[in-house]
């Protein structure tokens, strides 16, 4: 059983440190430019992100060896690519995805 | 989308995204209630962390019983990138007072800032406290709410993982950088693609020597630097 107080000081020292990370550039930007070359390099962030948050689901790490790919998640993400190009709409992308994943885990 | 930045237009904008909240925000309530957190528990994570999938990870270290410091490092890692997009966003809030800055920063999340990186593509660029502020709220107590529920129902599911709920992000991540490509007019979609391939083998080459907490933000910043490079010398 996790104590009250260990899980409550965890979840307010975690709040912290995530407010920190979120609200310091708006500060330190509020009265700053940054530099162009810097805004360049940040105007790639929005794709990179996301490209990196998918990735790393594909695959499952081993430090030291090639990562495992995660067939369940690349194969859900096929019609989920799909259902993007069709549809455009963020709704009916997850909702595919989702319903993806759960036909793929009762099959394989 | 259209070129609109006040609240009834944000809350229009932002609805699609909040079922990739509740999906994920069920599961992480399911999961959580399963290892032992209470429901209340479960709920001040979601409110006072706020941290998306960075809190299936504190929830796994306090099974584990790891020290408060080592579980706060551990968020920091995962959630660097909190750093990144709020820099980017930052710049277009110049002119609102400090404290709508910090109130815009603590509620940012992956999916409010891919969300308004989007919008921009429509406005000409420009972004206002109210659009930002309410697609910031909804996701909030749409996550908040959502984890409390997961955890309610988490007494009754047996196999959660059956329902393929843990997608839900990665169909929203995926559903979001498309929308991206199609709407971003500022860099040719070939650079973009290019891009995208680039980070895709930078991330698979990372996974095998960089612990993914890193990987993240280090993977991020060479794919920026990769795009910058391609950008000047073939566009």
């Amino acid at each position: 059983m996790l104590s009250t107080s260990y899980v409550l000081l965890t979840i307010v020292g975690c709040g912290i440190v995530t407010l920190l990370s979120r609200t310091l550039p708006f500060v330190l930007l509020k009265n700053h430019s940054l530099p162009p070359l810097v805004v360049e390099l940040l105007s790639f962030v929005p794709i990179t992100i996301m490209t990196a948050l998918w990735v790393t689901n594909l695959f499952t790490q081993h430090l030291g060896h090639l990562p495992s790919v995660n067939y369940e998640n690349l194969f859900a993400s096929i019609p989920t690519v799909i259902t993007a190009a069709i549809t455009k709409i963020l709704l009916w992308i997850v909702l595919v995805g989702v319903v993806s994943l759960a036909i793929l885990r009762a099959v394989m | 989308m259209t070129d609109e930045l006040d609240i009834r237009t944000a809350i229009k904008d932002t609805l699609p995204t909040v079922f990739g909240y509740i999906g994920i925000g069920l599961a992480f309530g399911v999961v959580s209630q399963s290892v032992g957190l209470s429901v209340l528990m479960v709920v001040l994570m979601s409110a006072i962390t706020y941290a998306g999938s960075a809190q299936f990870i504190m929830v796994s270290m306090l099974v584990s019983h790891n020290p408060v410091v080592s579980i706060m490092v551990a968020v920091f890692l995962v959630n660097a990138r909190m750093i990144l997009m709020s820099t980017v966003v930052a710049p277009y809030f110049k002119k609102d007072s400090m404290w709508r800055n910090i109130f815009i920063g603590a509620l940012l999340t992956d999916e409010s800032f891919a969300l308004s990186m989007n919008k921009v593509n429509y406005t000409d660029h420009k972004m206002s406290f109210e659009w930002f502020n309410t697609a910031n709220l909804i996701a909030y107590f749409t996550w908040m709410i959502a984890s409390g529920v997961g955890a309610l129902l988490g007494q009754l599911v047996a196999h959660p993982e059956r329902l393929g709920l843990d997608f839900a992000l990665v169909a929203m991540f995926i559903g979001l950088l498309y929308l991206q490509v199609i709407a971003d007019r500022s860099l040719a979609k070939s650079l973009q693609l290019i891009v995208i391939l680039a980070e895709a083998v930078i991330i698979y080459l990372g996974l095998i020597f960089i612990p993914g907490n890193l990987l993240l933000v280090v993977g991020t910043l060479l794919g920026c630097a990769t795009g910058v490079v391609i950008k000047h010398a073939f566009y």
